[in-house]
């Protein structure tokens, strides 16, 4: 019906969806202990509410947002404090994290309900969400109360639902928008509302079509948020590439999606905004997809935030012999573990493991033969070849010239590399040494 | 926990964890391949001999490749084809008669100098292949332009010789040329299956574009180089390359003959000394066509095309310098900046 949109260059990566696509969401068991990272998102870490010893119900708030760029942290079981201390995390960062010990009662500490959710005004709906500790679900944790509220000089006038996914292996999103479009749609409604926006759009894959029936019929005869059909391609889902495919307009370089009146909320922040606005539940639990050749039986979990991905990892029959490397996220731009004992937070969209036969050593590359294929490549339009050359060489500031800081290191370059290169990493590299 | 055994053999690098299946190995090795065609009608025209000089100068090349880094104590790397390759154009490159160290001389310039002494694969600034043969050329020009006739011959002392079409219509004209093949059609027919004097892997065109067409279907090159040297070559012949005065020359026999097709298709679009940028490379393509014809219609040799690509690769570094792909979301910067 509607044509296929998409963006310029790109990859076309191996998706490996199907080890769990068809696996439907599955509530994971009530752990005995979380670990809550007091920083899961972009901004400052939340300041602590509880001390050792202390009683806490599911729901509860733990750590409260500090600071506008920030957000809250609450328990997702109930429990007693045992410690709050500095333990890993899976950005390979220590964090400030608060332990709970379970009880094993799961006492739900009941929020506020919302009958009549539409009826709320905007500073309402921003207040809770707010309050609901909830940032972007896709993967940057980028506070959601921040992005629904715009400087008044930039006039929002379109809120994207990114149902892209375009992370290879990762069907999160896929899976919650099959399974649960209505909640989908009333969260989209409620954002759109708290910014009085009139245009809503869901952009998703055609890889996930029944995703894309469940979204439009949940839609009903409603005209003003429409779905697309996305091309099959990776950044499809990165925010820039989705706005050039559904609006075709173009965020401006060191520019933000509210430059071009966009705001782009993922499909389980839309749901987390729904729960959170309807029933009053902070953002405590995510759907989490396990999967890659290395794990025994690959699916999609609804796992409590804080739960250990070790105990996660366990529940989807463990490792498989050969397995050699744990990714919290995707596999173009998730986080390489070194241990499993790292907690779920609210950006862990995929625990991903990969075996020997997958497993491509990054310290084996050649020189740049210059083939011009990571230009062709890169959803952004630079010269990767050429940042990984002044960087390799210790060219940091001229790496500027060749806007070094435009890059979001979605790894496309990395990907088709013939020589290997590590692109991405000689990128970053120079990023952190020379300022923008 | 049989979770925390684990733990300590997990790999931990930098994202992306997943890589595409191209290699630079498998890369050069398709380029090889694709020079096959070229190869058989080489040996199809010019006998036993053809592969025997061929021969000759892939393995200088490679030889020469893994002795250098032996003897430096560096990792070999003529694994990678890419030694192989270089050799292989250099062969075809050559006249079909010369003698056994004219091949080894010039795999050694190529690889050695060329591309070895610049920091190898990636480095070069030049073709090597290319300087390769304009390092004979130069050094050995009376060896270098001994042209066979194209009929299969052993290896025979008393090789006739013939010129290379090039050379007849520079020295006595389009009307000798046509006479000495019959008539026009047969002329064109002859030029495009390869029946003609020329370097050994030059000259039939047929087989060069159905090794293009391989490298074109696995996207290892695109239209922006050949086309525009091509274009430029037969636009420029069009126009200048008449006898009768402006826009009355013959552009097929330009585009047919001499080391044209070998050169846009294989050559002008090696990776390591051609921009990358799109635009650029239409630029460059442009610049070797153009020098091309300067070189065939007022130059000292019948034949432009090694030349023209070499000092294209000059510019290579300074179009990519100056041409640049739009970024995405740069407009509106611009704009502001204006403002």
């Amino acid at each position: 019906m509607s044509k296929v949109l998409t963006f310029k260059r790109g990859i076309h990566p191996k998706y490996y969806k199907e080890l769990a696509s068809g696996k439907a969401i599955i509530q994971t068991r009530l752990p005995q202990r979380i670990v809550v990272p007091l920083s899961q998102h972009i901004g400052a870490p939340a300041k602590p509410e509880v001390k050792i010893g202390d009683e806490v119900k599911r729901g509860q708030l733990i750590g409260s947002a500090a600071g506008f760029v920030s957000s809250p942290v609450h328990s997702s079981i109930s429990g007693k404090v045992i410690a709050v201390s500095t333990f890993p995390t899976a950005t390979g960062r220590m964090a400030q994290c608060i332990v709970i010990e379970g009880d094993g009662k799961n006492e739900v500490l009941s929020g506020r309900e919302n009958p009549d959710y539409m009826d709320l005004s905007a500073d309402d709906i921003r207040n809770i969400i707010k309050d609901a500790g909830i940032v972007g679900m896709g993967g940057a944790a980028f506070p959601t109360s921040v992005k629904l509220s715009p400087p008044k000089e930039k006039k929002i006038d379109t809120v994207i639902i990114n149902g892209a996914e375009c992370e290879p292996y990762l069907t999160a999103d896929h899976r919650l928008m099959a399974e649960h479009p209505l909640e989908v749609v009333e969260g989209l409604r409620l954002i759109m509302k708290s910014l009085g926006v009139k245009e809503g759009h869901i952009g998703i894959e055609e890889n996930k079509p029944d995703a894309i029936k469940a979204m439009k019929s949940a839609l009903g005869g409603k005209t003003n948020i429409k779905v697309w059909p996305l091309e099959v391609k990776y950044p499809q889902g990165a925010e820039k590439m989705l706005i050039k495919a559904v609006k075709g307009r173009e965020v401006p370089s060191k520019g933000l999606p509210m430059d071009v009146g966009v705001v782009v909320q993922n499909v389980g922040t839309a749901l987390a905004v729904y729960e959170a606005v309807r029933y009053g539940k902070p953002l405590i639990d995510r759907v989490v997809t396990v999967t890659g050749n290395g794990i025994k039986e690959p699916g999609n979990l609804m796992v409590r935030i804080g739960t250990m991905m070790s105990d996660v990892v366990e529940q989807c029959g463990g490792l498989v012999g050969g397995a050699v490397k744990v990714i919290s996220g995707g596999p173009m731009m998730g986080f390489a573990q070194w241990t499993l004992d790292v907690p779920v937070t609210k950006g862990t969209s995929g625990i991903l493991v990969l075996t020997e036969d997958e497993y491509v050593p990054s310290d084996e590359y050649t020189a740049c033969i210059r083939c011009g294929r990571c230009l062709d490549a890169c959803p952004m339009g630079l010269n990767p070849s050429m940042l990984s050359i002044l960087s390799e060489k210790g060219f940091f500031e001229d790496a500027k010239s060749y806007n070094l800081f435009d890059c979001f290191e979605c790894g496309s370059c990395a990907y088709v590399c013939p020589a290997k290169r590590p692109m991405v990493q000689f990128i970053r590299l120079a990023k952190s040494l020379v300022k923008p | 926990m049989a979770t925390e055994a684990k733990a300590h053999e997990l790999i931990v690098s930098v994202s992306p964890h997943v890589r595409g299946e191209e290699t630079v190995g498998r890369i050069m090795w398709t380029v090889n391949l694709a020079l096959l065609p070229a190869f058989i009608m080489s040996v199809y025209y010019f006998g036993p001999l053809a592969a025997y000089v061929t021969g000759l100068a892939v393995l200088s090349a490679v030889l020469s490749e893994h002795m250098y880094q032996v003897s430096l104590k560096k990792q070999t790397t003529i694994g990678d084809g890419s030694a192989f390759l270089t050799g292989l154009l250099l062969g075809l490159n050559l006249p079909p008669g010369v003698p056994f160290y004219i091949p080894v001389i010039g795999s050694f310039v190529a690889i050695v100098i060329t591309k070895l002494l610049f920091g190898g694969i990636g480095y070069n600034v030049f073709n090597p292949a290319l300087i390769g043969r304009a390092f004979l050329l130069i050094s050995f020009p009376k060896l270098m332009t001994i042209w066979s006739e194209p009929t299969a011959r052993f290896i025979a002392i008393d090789a006739k010789t013939t010129a290379t079409p090039l050379g007849i219509l520079k020295e006595e004209g389009l009307a000798k040329l046509i006479e000495l093949f019959g008539d026009k059609g047969h002329m064109y027919m002859s030029l495009l299956m390869g029946n003609r004097g020329g370097s050994l892997g030059e000259t039939s065109v047929i087989a060069l574009l159905l090794g293009a067409a391989l490298l074109f279907y696995r996207g290892y090159i695109t239209w922006h180089i050949p086309f525009s040297f091509l274009a430029t070559v037969g636009v420029m012949a069009w126009a200048l390359g008449g006898d009768a005065g402006l826009f009355t020359g013959d552009p097929l026999i330009h585009l047919l003959s001499g080391g044209l097709i070998l050169g846009a298709f294989f050559m002008a679009t090696d990776y390591v000394t051609c921009p990358t940028v799109k635009k650029g490379q239409v630029i460059f393509g442009i610049g070797c066509g153009a020098i091309t014809m300067l070189i065939r219609l007022k130059g000292g040799f019948p034949e432009g095309v090694m030349f023209a690509i070499l000092l294209m690769n000059c510019f290579a570094p300074l179009i990519d310098r100056g041409v640049k792909a739009k970024m995405f979301g740069a407009i509106k910067v611009d704009k502001e900046q204006k403002k």
